[in-house]
């Protein structure tokens, strides 16, 4: 069948089974609009501004197993999109962006709206493609798709000069791919598993520490299948929470920055370190050097060599999908009636609970002003822990990521590498329109939410009934919190002035705004959001302006430095 | 330490600045890069020489293994190999300049292959240490322009990067 570029850039959607793409339309994408006009297997999602767009594929991605795809035009919709794609590129979100281009006559002119989006965005995708031959746009989409979701995942770009996608030519979808020089290794080597699983067995104080691979790899029931087996302590990155169940005894909540007492300290005096599709990020580890003082045997699955001997020296280092490693041991532990010494491991877990009733996460409430972490807590009791939570960058994400549990995976969704604020409500979009009978809570603060807070006008248009929990305490609370405690509370430009009435701004949207100012009227301003079945609800919490997040270790310090409350200071 | 990285890259466009973006991104060093085309015309070959820690190779050829569009790495310098580097030095040679360049070009091996009434342009093929060697053997005052091509490396005798 001959077809133009635009129509089988269309085809090539459809065949991928993609049902929602979200963009903005422009000069060299106006053939692409035109074939998206004929057809009505490809849902368009018309965004307010390309950088929600990306957001908000990615959130389609994050909160699903699949692609998120995004389309915008050259030049400024291009650079536009550039935040959304370097957010997924460090998060690895597999998604796939389409960006038109000028016409390749006019590429090197300087013509208008013509950026080199390969150039720019190189740096931030997996990979990234400029079509010059109508012919090969097939190829490169199916090469497209089969990138972003295999291997370490992560956004490919497509960038279409608008003559290719006007040309003509024969549509073919290639049925499979394969590249020479692209061969992500998914099953880990036998040997370094067996020797893995001895070292497990034979841990005094065994950790098991996993992350944002464990969602990626959709390997949540298998990581909780080995940790029930080894009855050992666990710990989910800020990207990896709901890999394990958060209400289990065995999870010791989040480590890092902002993790809790019990999960760094058995980070930091483990003698044996299970890592699952976690990268040592410097939020988590603190200091490397400090974090190397105390001897440990690594073990470390990953299917990114690049990820494995980054920062920390690995002893035992595994290259595979993480769901077939994580098989592979339980099929070994099956195979071999040796399990861990129940009184080694009872003392171990001993110690860990002694650090565990330091409490590190009791906060003081109040009746008269309201905590942030109290509303995060109804919260999740008044969504039954089962919401999709989205978040943007901040206070109010630690304390969504502390004090909500999330039991399961793909639950939360918020910008851990690149810390975007702005990707809150995209995110919830995305989220939204993915799973239409799912709650969707997107927690922000009043300086995120407006980074992209002209979204709330395409969630009326496409009847986006998300709940929008705005911590709002006047400030950039992040950075005044780093201002009070490391730069003598000289709080430079950190006071968010001239604040909308965020609930008349909702209204104005044409959605419900609500504003609580009291601790009392908490749950049931929730309870009202959540029973709108059909409305999109903006409550704006007035919170405790100068409450900070606790734990934490500074910058530099090392994993067992913490401060705990503001009493350490 | 110094090390020797050939790699096999699909021969596209923008291949060269993926290898080139990679290294200044991450802060590697790169002491010089050589790249063309193979016998196998879509496939290039290129020879980077670098320097780092234990550490720091083992991430940059990670790193390099990790574009989309690298079909193979090796370190050649971690095992026997030959390196060559190619130099044309174009210097003043005049009055008894003119032997003493001839004799310079003889002694190392090099080739004279433009003449003109006041200049040579000498052609000298070895390993870095010898293009070094006869840039410091020749009076500096003497030399109008030099060009080096950068290094480029086989393993010796079975190790063969081929796909
Ligand atoms: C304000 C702020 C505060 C933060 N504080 C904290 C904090 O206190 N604690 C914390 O944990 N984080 C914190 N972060 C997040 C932190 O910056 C990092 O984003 C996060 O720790 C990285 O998570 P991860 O190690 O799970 O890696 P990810 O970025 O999720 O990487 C996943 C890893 O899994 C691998 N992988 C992917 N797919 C597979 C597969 N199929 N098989 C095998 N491996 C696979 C990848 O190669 C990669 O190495 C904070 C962020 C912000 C913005
Ligand atoms: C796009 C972007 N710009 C700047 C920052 C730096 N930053 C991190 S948190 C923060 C303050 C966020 O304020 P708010 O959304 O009100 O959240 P709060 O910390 O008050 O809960 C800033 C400015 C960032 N992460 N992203
Ligand atoms: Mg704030």
């Amino acid at each position: 069948m001959v077809l133009t570029g635009a129509e089988i850039v269309i085809r090539c959607l459809q065949e991928e089974k993609v049902d929602y793409v979200f963009g903005y339309p422009g000069g060299a994408v106006l053939y692409i609009y035109d074939a998206l006009f004929n057809q009505d297997k490809v849902r368009h999602v018309l965004v307010r501004h390309e950088q929600a767009a990306v957001h908000a594929a990615d959130g389609y991605a994050r909160s699903t197993e699949n692609v998120g795809v995004a389309l915008v035009t050259s030049g400024p919709g291009a650079t536009n999109a550039v935040t959304g794609i370097a957010t997924a590129y460090c998060d690895s979100i597999p998604m796939v962006i389409i960006s038109g281009q000028v016409p390749t006559a006019a590429i090197g002119q300087d013509a208008f709206q013509e950026v080199d989006t390969v150039g720019i965005t190189r740096p931030c995708v997996k990979h990234n493609f400029l079509v010059k031959d109508v012919r090969d746009i097939a190829a490169t989409m199916k090469k497209a798709f089969y990138l972003a979701k295999t291997g370490r995942p992560g956004p490919v770009l497509v960038d279409i000069p608008k003559d290719v996608s006007m040309h003509k030519c024969e549509f073919e979808y290639p049925k499979e791919v394969s590249m020479r020089s692209y061969n992500p290794v998914i099953k880990g080597h036998q040997g370094q598993i067996r020797k893995a699983v001895q070292l497990l067995l034979e841990a005094k104080r065994p950790m098991i520490y996993t992350g944002g691979g464990v969602v990626l790899a959709n390997a949540a029931e298998q990581l909780t299948k080995l940790t029930r087996m080894l009855g050992f302590p666990i710990t989910n990155t800020l990207m990896g929470l709901g890999g394990y169940p958060a209400s289990d005894r065995q999870y010791l909540g989040m480590p890092g920055m902002h993790g809790t007492y019990e999960a760094n300290m058995a980070m930091h005096y483990s003698d044996v370190l299970l890592a699952v599709g976690a990268r040592f990020d410097d939020r988590v580890i603190g200091n490397p050097d400090h974090f190397a003082e105390e001897p440990r045997k690594i073990i470390h699955v990953d299917i990114d060599p690049s990820s494995i001997s980054k920062r920390v020296k690995v002893d035992v280092p595994i290259v595979g999908d993480l769901k077939e490693v994580l098989e592979e041991m339980i099929r070994q532990l099956e195979a071999n009636a040796a399990r861990p010494n129940p009184e080694t491991l009872g003392s171990w877990w001993k110690q860990v609970d002694e650090w565990r009733s330091r409490e590190c996460m009791k906060y003081k409430n109040s009746d008269e002003i309201i905590k942030p972490q109290f509303v995060i807590q109804k919260l999740w009791e008044v969504t039954g822990g089962e919401a999709i939570v989205t978040s943007d960058v901040g206070q109010h994400q630690m304390w969504a990521s502390q004090y909500y549990r999330f039991d399961k995976p793909r639950r939360w969704l918020n910008s851990g590498g690149l810390g975007t604020m702005g990707v809150g409500l995209p995110y919830a979009m995305g989220a939204q329109l993915a799973n239409p009978d799912k709650q969707i809570a997107c927690v922000t603060g009043e300086a995120s939410i407006q980074m992209n807070i002209q979204e709330l006008s395409t969630c009326k248009q496409f009847r986006l009934p998300i709940k929008i929990c705005n911590l709002n305490n006047r400030y950039l609370g992040m950075v005044r919190q780093w201002q009070q405690l490391f730069h003598g509370e000289r709080y430079s430009e950190s006071y968010m002035d001239s604040l909308p009435d965020f609930a008349k701004l909702a209204e104005a949207y044409g959605h419900v705004g609500l504003r609580v100012e009291r601790p009392s009227d908490v749950e049931g301003a929730l309870r009202e959001a959540f029973a709108r079945k059909n409305d999109l609800v903006f409550l704006d919490f007035q919170i405790d302006q100068t409450e900070n997040v606790y734990p934490m270790v500074q910058g530099g310090k090392g994993l067992t430095e913490m401060i705990l409350s503001a009493e350490d200071l | 330490m110094r090390h020797v990285i050939s790699l096999l890259i699909e021969n596209e466009s923008g291949a060269l600045s993926r290898v080139s973006g990679l290294f200044s991104a991450r802060g590697y060093n790169i002491e010089s890069l050589t790249v063309a085309p193979t016998e196998d015309a879509s496939m290039s070959r290129m020879t980077i020489v670098t320097t780092g820690s234990d550490d720091i190779i083992e991430q940059i050829t990670k790193q390099l293994n990790k574009l989309v569009e690298v079909v193979k790495v090796v370190d050649i310098s971690e095992a026997a190999h030959i390196e060559r580097e190619l130099m044309l030095t174009k210097v003043r040679a005049t009055g008894k300049d003119r032997e003493e360049m001839k004799r310079m070009a003889e002694i190392f091996r090099a080739r004279i292959i433009d003449v003109t009434d006041t200049s040579y342009v000498i052609e000298l093929t070895g390993n870095q240490s010898k293009l070094d060697a006869f840039i410091s053997a020749i009076d500096p005052a003497l030399i109008l322009e030099t060009v080096r091509s950068g290094v480029c490396g086989v393993g010796r005798g079975d190790r063969i990067l081929k796909v």
